[in-house]
């Protein structure tokens, strides 16, 4: 670990190694979520999200970070004691893509963010026609599509298991 | 990612971090095109109210904190060495003694009444980001007997795209428990471990005030698209 590598490693090259990625630990909730950050859309726009994010036991994983990022929104919210995080936005318009939010998972024992993307489950033609679904396994693709539970779309964040989530390679 | 880049970052799987069994994903992950998913612009971060206090993590109560003032700054550059201007950057430690103000901490140090241990900073004009802080202690975890995270400070960064946002942390040069860090140890080329320590350096040193230490940080992807402040 002394100083020759690392300056050979820096030398102006054609394409420099990207910084590395290490895990979010699990001391980063007083540091990283926004202020206002979940619920700082309101209108009859606006649509709460709701979902668990859960290990390969099927436990809830309390120290985890969801960021959100569509349609110009951006939104971070950490897991409470049973995994749980939540979400008020709006639908981001549909474009090339069936309208979807960009979904982001950091926690303890992640040493790499984890990215997937949340779909709406009222979209079914858009969807069926959407380029990121057709490319998953159909048999997958319902982990990316959020449901309707009463006032809520729930979405679910599997790291391991059955119903294992669809991430995406970064 | 290129291909050549792979060993410089950990796996999700890492055993010996054994947090990482029940959380690392065991599907195949799905690769999209990058004009699909890596070249999308991400979150940009002009509007938020980052003050010139939230750098200094020694000014944000009404005493000092106790500990070794050091002063942290670097570049952050894409992967051609182009600065990444007017992101946010985003740090976040434990105090001179190990110990976290997180509730979740319970590590049986002392907290310190004038340090809480979070700070963030938009990169300057060339990419310059730059802290005061003081040098965060080693604290054990419960990871195996006898662990101890090596000293380090969490960062957090942007970037101008999806593909670009990195969570990370710095470490500082010399420590002993580097190689004995199975979360550090997790990349497996040491090239890549490399880039996470810190170097002394003397020109950002202040005299009689604190040490520098210097950290580049290289996002992954094209910094192409110039992004508003």
């Amino acid at each position: 670990m002394d100083a020759t590598p690392r300056l050979e490693s820096r030398r102006l090259s054609e394409h420099r190694i990207p910084t590395p990625s290490q895990t979010v630990g699990p001391f980063f909730g007083y540091a990283l979520p926004f202020e206002d950050g979940d619920d700082a859309v309101s209108g009859h726009e606006a649509m709460r999200i709701e979902g668990q994010l859960l290990d390969g036991a099927g436990e809830p994983v309390p120290d985890g970070l969801v960021e959100l990022w569509g349609g110009q929104q951006f939104k971070r919210c950490r897991t409470d004691s049973e995994g749980v995080f939540h979400f008020t936005v709006v639908k981001p318009a549909a474009g090339v893509e069936a309208p979807h939010l960009d979904v982001t998972i950091f926690a303890r024992g992640l040493l790499r963010h984890l990215a997937t993307r949340m779909y709406f489950p009222d979209e079914e033609t858009a969807n069926a026609s959407d380029r990121v679904l057709n490319l998953i396994d159909p048999a997958r693709r319902h982990t990316l599509i959020a449901h309707r539970d009463d006032a809520v779309l729930r979405f679910d964040i599997r790291l391991q298991g059955e119903s294992e989530t669809v991430f995406f390679a970064l | 990612m290129s291909d050549s880049h792979r060993d410089s970052e950990p796996p999700y799987l890492h055993p010996d971090y054994r947090a990482t069994v029940r959380r690392a994903p065991t599907r195949e992950l799905v690769r999209l095109p990058p004009e699909w998913f890596h070249q999308l612009p991400g979150p940009v971060f002009g509007r938020v109210p980052v003050l010139p206090e939230d750098a200094d993590l020694t000014q944000q109560h009404d005493g000092r904190p106790l500990g070794e003032r050091i002063i942290v700054s670097g570049r952050v550059m894409d992967s051609d060495g182009e600065p990444v201007r007017h992101t946010l950057v985003e740090v976040w430690q434990a105090n001179a003694a190990g110990r976290y103000v997180d509730p979740v901490d319970d590590h049986a140090a002392p907290l310190d009444p004038n340090f809480t241990g979070a700070g963030r900073c938009l990169t300057d004009g060339e990419g310059q980001y730059r802290f005061v802080t003081v040098k965060p202690g080693a604290y054990p975890y419960r990871n195996h007997e006898n662990a101890w995270r090596p000293a380090h400070i969490h960062f957090s960064v942007f970037g101008p795209s999806l593909a670009s946002r990195v969570v990370t942390q710095m470490y500082f040069p010399g420590d002993p428990l580097m190689p004995l860090d199975p979360i550090l140890q997790s990349i497996p080329d040491e090239r890549g471990r490399d880039l996470l320590v810190a170097a002394f350096d003397l020109a950002l040193t202040e005299p009689e005030w604190a040490l520098g230490y210097r950290w580049d940080i290289i996002l992954r992807g094209r910094n192409a698209t110039p992004r508003e402040p």
